[in-house]
């Protein structure tokens, strides 16, 4: 008998108590015209991993319970909502109440349904869920905490729904459920041969009363699809220019719609002078004020970008007059937390690290659609935190959030910015006060100047060591004040984000769970303080961990050099982990740790262990002056990355492939944000205002020889994948260019105090023409 | 208001728009042709990238009114159609490398990437690393290294 038979068997009889065996689940049949069925968590499965803690460190909070945990068990009592329906035409539906950003989410839970329903791939249909109040925390998409949360219950429902189509194959089949057996959506009968495919089991298979199911989820060493490399689920539709985002939908009468906004941030309207004079330019159907600017409504959002920069508004002052990167440092130097006094005889490495504000804007800025209407709305737009999303706008409206219909589109890239609905709650605030269906989107420059930002910080570290150990580390990590307005995507924790002592310890709270040491370094302490609220904040991909680790990192090769070893030989001597010491390990070896390098090149090796997985990066890095000295037109060159290789090993990986993909983007982020890409603040808002200002990696800055190692599965369950990439390579870029340079770097990106590479856009109109040289410029 | 006609995809159109109204915004919010996309409206990021007579360019750095009437303006959509099958090569070697994250940069990245590899070969050569260092287009998901290896991957399909 095959396992999967032995599981049919179990599952039939049922007579096992409930929560027998790590497998063992119970799921739903619900009644439906066509099968449709939901799963149950069994807590066991989702308990937080014990961290085998070594002396002499104790562990941190977040190696016992961390973010991710948090954002587990949040879910747990509603995630039986979760539901897959099989239809006629033999395809499965499932409607992922995540939103899909990029990181490959739809395709990785396709992956699972194919798993445990033993159905092709491509017969998997995965949608987005509208936003639905009733899934509480379940529907936020952030802390790399996608698959973790859901690899249970997905499979528990697709299991689910095999079983009935086996039960309904044996009664129409007349014939012992034993005897069958499921492969690619088709039911055979191993007596007479005989089969049925799923489709054609579909609605004989439905239930009219719902019911509970037992079900026993197939043991991994027998996946077939988890755990091996597949494609994206929408690739086609990505390279043939079909996968719609929110501007490519059609929604009736909803034309572009765009907001002159105020030369300062969060500026407000005082007044306009010429409102006659742009309603009748060329195109343009509506201009109104609002709470963030001027809406103009077009036909083209070409005729939207030439009102908004002819508009003539009176500005009134922003939450952030003044200020400049000078005055945001004082004020984090006087907010930081005393690190603890030091005893003269003791050795120390102290050191303190400016990290500068950076953008989480994605290449799809801003933008969503509404249609509010006199007692009801429909907003459009992708959102990582719909619920929220749907309840405040409701509220703003002044609606019943029944009325307030929020669907969730495919997202043009996060990193953090689609946790926040902003620009959903302008187009529903536009569309009441315009009275029609409006599309709105974010200029390029908007997005960077007044979109949110990753706050800017400085992390203070002190470590003691002797006689070969490390005694002391001590971390006081300073930060503007980071906005998590969006909570658990739920707004009762929304709201308590929002209240003064609330948020303080809401983000303190999110420090302790998301920042780990490592290292047995023995008593060690990590705090955050924050300060100023005046600026439009947000997590950035990884949240503290990319600055704190970095940070962090480049003590450790301070330590190592100071005690006399190996950067490697010295992480690997102090870590905690056997899985990071793999990873590591597994990177010094592919990557060649310790070859003869000209001067000006270097190696730089780093790891970051977070949300049940760990990876490692190794990191070559050029900093001769015929590499930084590359002209390239309208860029910044610098040093380059010639080479990464990164191990990573998040337990088990659904979809190696994908994983790459994600590690990939990482590493990208991680060189961006330690070598190039940044915002100046002068004088109460951010001068850079393009992609040739604001340097995030581009092709003259992508290591030409990459490579990524997904370790074998080792805890069997998968971690988080989204972030995990980018604190190691910001943290490995960054100890190559001081290996290479001879100095520690401690401002962060090390291009920001250089002079400044291009020549800021005026701020006023608040967004520049579109250039009509393009055929010039054609190759 | 001005008519404007030009070929998209193989087909003669014509709009009636302002002059100066950028073609990318003529494809879009007019004539419903989403595949090039909105990055920046500063020819810089290249995200709506598409071709004109077989060249790679920027529509929302073009008047509509610079485009001729017998100028032919091919955008992610049509693109197949110019080597005759469902998907041009470099669309399949984007598959096989499994290029797109979020996919919002990719029509353009491809519609570069087809442009660069005619260059090369324009000047009697295949792609190189360097060709490869040229490339502007912005891909925030950072899924540059894919992007090199399905470009020179593609070229040798055709």
């Amino acid at each position: 008998m095959t396992d999967a038979d032995e599981r049919s068997v179990r599952q039939a009889e049922a007579s096992e108590p409930v929560g027998v065996g790590r497998r063992r689940f119970l799921g739903y049949v619900l009644a439906a015209s066509t099968l449709t069925v939901a799963a149950e968590l069994g807590e066991a499965a989702l308990a937080p991993n014990e961290a085998a803690a070594a002396v002499p460190s104790l562990p941190g909070p977040a190696e016992i319970y961390d973010l991710n945990d948090m954002l587990t068990h949040a879910t747990l009592p509603t995630a039986n909502l979760i539901t897959i329906r099989v239809d006629p035409d033999g395809t499965a539906s499932f409607a992922l109440p995540r939103a899909e950003v990029g990181q490959g989410i739809t395709t990785s839970s396709a992956m699972l349904i194919a798993e445990e329903l033993d159905l092709p791939l491509d017969r998997i249909r995965i949608t987005l869920v509208d936003a639905r109040p009733e899934l509480l925390f379940n529907q936020l998409t952030g802390g790399s905490n996608t698959t973790i949360s859901t690899f249970t219950p997905i499979r528990v429902a697709a299991a689910v729904a095999r079983g009935r189509l086996l039960k309904a194959a044996a009664s129409v089949l007349g014939e012992a459920l034993q005897t069958l057996t499921a492969k690619a959506g088709v039911i055979t009968s191993t007596v007479t041969g005989k089969s049925l495919t799923y489709g054609e089991l579909a609605e004989k298979a439905a239930a009219v009363t719902t019911s509970q199911e037992p079900v026993t989820l197939k043991d991994a060493g027998d996946f077939e699809v988890i755990g091996t490399a597949q494609r994206r689920i929408d690739a086609h539709e990505a390279v043939t220019g079909r996968k719609k985002f929110a501007m490519d939908l059609h929604v009736p009468d909803a034309l572009p719609t765009m907001v002159c906004r105020p030369p300062t941030i969060n500026g407000t309207v005082r007044s306009v002078d010429n409102l006659a004079e742009v309603r009748a330019m060329p195109g343009i159907t509506d201009v109104v004020t609002v709470s963030t600017g001027v809406a103009v409504r077009g036909r083209t959002f070409g005729q939207c970008i030439d009102a908004v920069r002819a508009l003539k508004v009176s500005w009134g002052p922003g939450s952030a007059e003044g200020a400049s990167d000078a005055t945001i440092r004082d004020e984090l130097r006087r907010a930081e937390l005393p690190l603890p006094s030091l005893d003269l005889l003791t050795k120390s490495v102290d050191a303190r690290f400016t990290f500068h504000f950076a953008s989480n804007s994605a290449l799809e800025t801003n933008c969503a659609i509404a249609d509010v209407r006199e007692g009801s709305a429909e907003i459009w737009g992708s959102l990582k935190s719909p619920i929220v999303a749907q309840e405040q706008i409701a509220l703003k409206l002044g609606l019943p959030v029944s009325a307030v219909k929020v669907h969730v589109t495919e997202g043009g890239g996060s990193f953090g910015r689609k946790l926040f609905h902003d620009a959903a709650a302008e187009a529903a605030e536009i569309s009441k006060a315009m009275g029609k269906p409006v599309k709105v989107m974010w200029h390029r420059t908007d997005d960077f100047r007044q979109g949110r930002a990753h706050p800017m910080a400085t992390s203070r570290v002190r470590a003691t060591y002797a006689l070969g150990n490390v005694l002391t580390y001590d971390q006081r990590h300073t930060s503007v004040a980071t906005d998590f307005g969006h909570g658990l995507g739920e707004i009762i924790t929304s709201e308590a984000a929002r209240l003064p002592v609330g948020d303080l310890t809401f983000s303190e709270t999110i420090f302790a769970l998301t920042q780990q040491t490592p290292y047995n370094f023995g008593v060690v302490t990590q705090l955050l303080s924050e300060t100023d609220k005046g600026f439009s904040t947000g997590s950035m991909r990884n949240i503290y961990s990319p600055n704190v680790r970095c940070a962090q990192e480049l003590v450790v090769d301070e330590l190592a050099r100071r005690m006399g070893k190996d950067p490697y030989a010295f992480r690997r001597s102090f870590l905690k982990e056997d899985r990071a010491r793999a990873v590591l390990d597994k990177v010094a070896e592919v990557g060649d740790w310790g070859r003869s390098m000209p001067a000006g090149m270097a190696q730089g090796i780093a790891l970051h262990p977070e949300y049940h997985a760990c990876v490692a990066v190794l990191a070559e890095i050029d900093c001769r002056p015929r590499t930084t000295g590359r002209k390239v037109r309208d860029a910044y060159t610098g040093p380059r990355v010639t080479k990464v290789v990164c191990a990573v090993d998040v337990g088990l990986a659904v979809n190696p492939r994908g994983l790459e993909a994600q590690m990939m983007g990482g590493i990208m982020d991680g060189i961006a944000i330690t070598l190039s890409s940044s915002l100046h603040l002068d004088n109460g808002h951010f001068l850079e205002g393009s992609w040739d200002e604001y340097f995030y990696t581009r092709q003259w800055n992508t290591p030409p020889e990459l490579e990524i190692l997904v370790m074998p599965p080792t805890t069997g369950q998968p971690g988080g994948a989204g972030e995990l990439g980018v604190p190691a390579t910001s943290a490995a870029v960054a100890c190559a260019y001081g290996r290479a340079t001879g100095t520690m770097p401690t401002t962060f990106p090390i291009n920001h105090d250089g002079p400044l590479g291009f020549e800021p856009l005026p701020t006023t109109p608040p967004i520049p023409e579109s250039p009509t040289d393009g055929l010039d410029r054609a190759f | 208001m001005p008519e404007h006609t030009f070929i998209l995809n193989g087909e003669r159109v014509t709009v009636d728009i302002e002059d100066d109204v950028r073609l990318l915004w003529v494809l879009r919010d007019v004539l419903g042709v989403t595949g090039p996309k909105y990055g920046c409206g500063l020819g810089v990021c290249q995200a709506c990238t598409s071709h004109i007579n077989g060249k790679a360019f920027n529509p929302c750095s073009v008047p509509v009114k610079d485009v001729g009437t017998d100028d032919e303006i091919t955008t992610i959509e049509g693109l197949p159609a110019t080597v005759g099958k469902d998907l041009h090569p470099m669309q399949e070697a984007w598959l096989e490398n499994d290029v797109a994250q979020c996919g919002y940069c990719q029509p353009g990245q491809i519609m570069t990437a087809v442009a660069k590899v005619r260059q090369a070969r324009q000047e009697g050569r295949e792609i190189n690393e360097a060709d490869l260092d040229e490339i502007r287009n912005v891909c925030r998901c950072g899924t540059y290294h894919r992007i090199r290896e399905a470009i020179q991957a593609g070229a040798k399909k055709y």
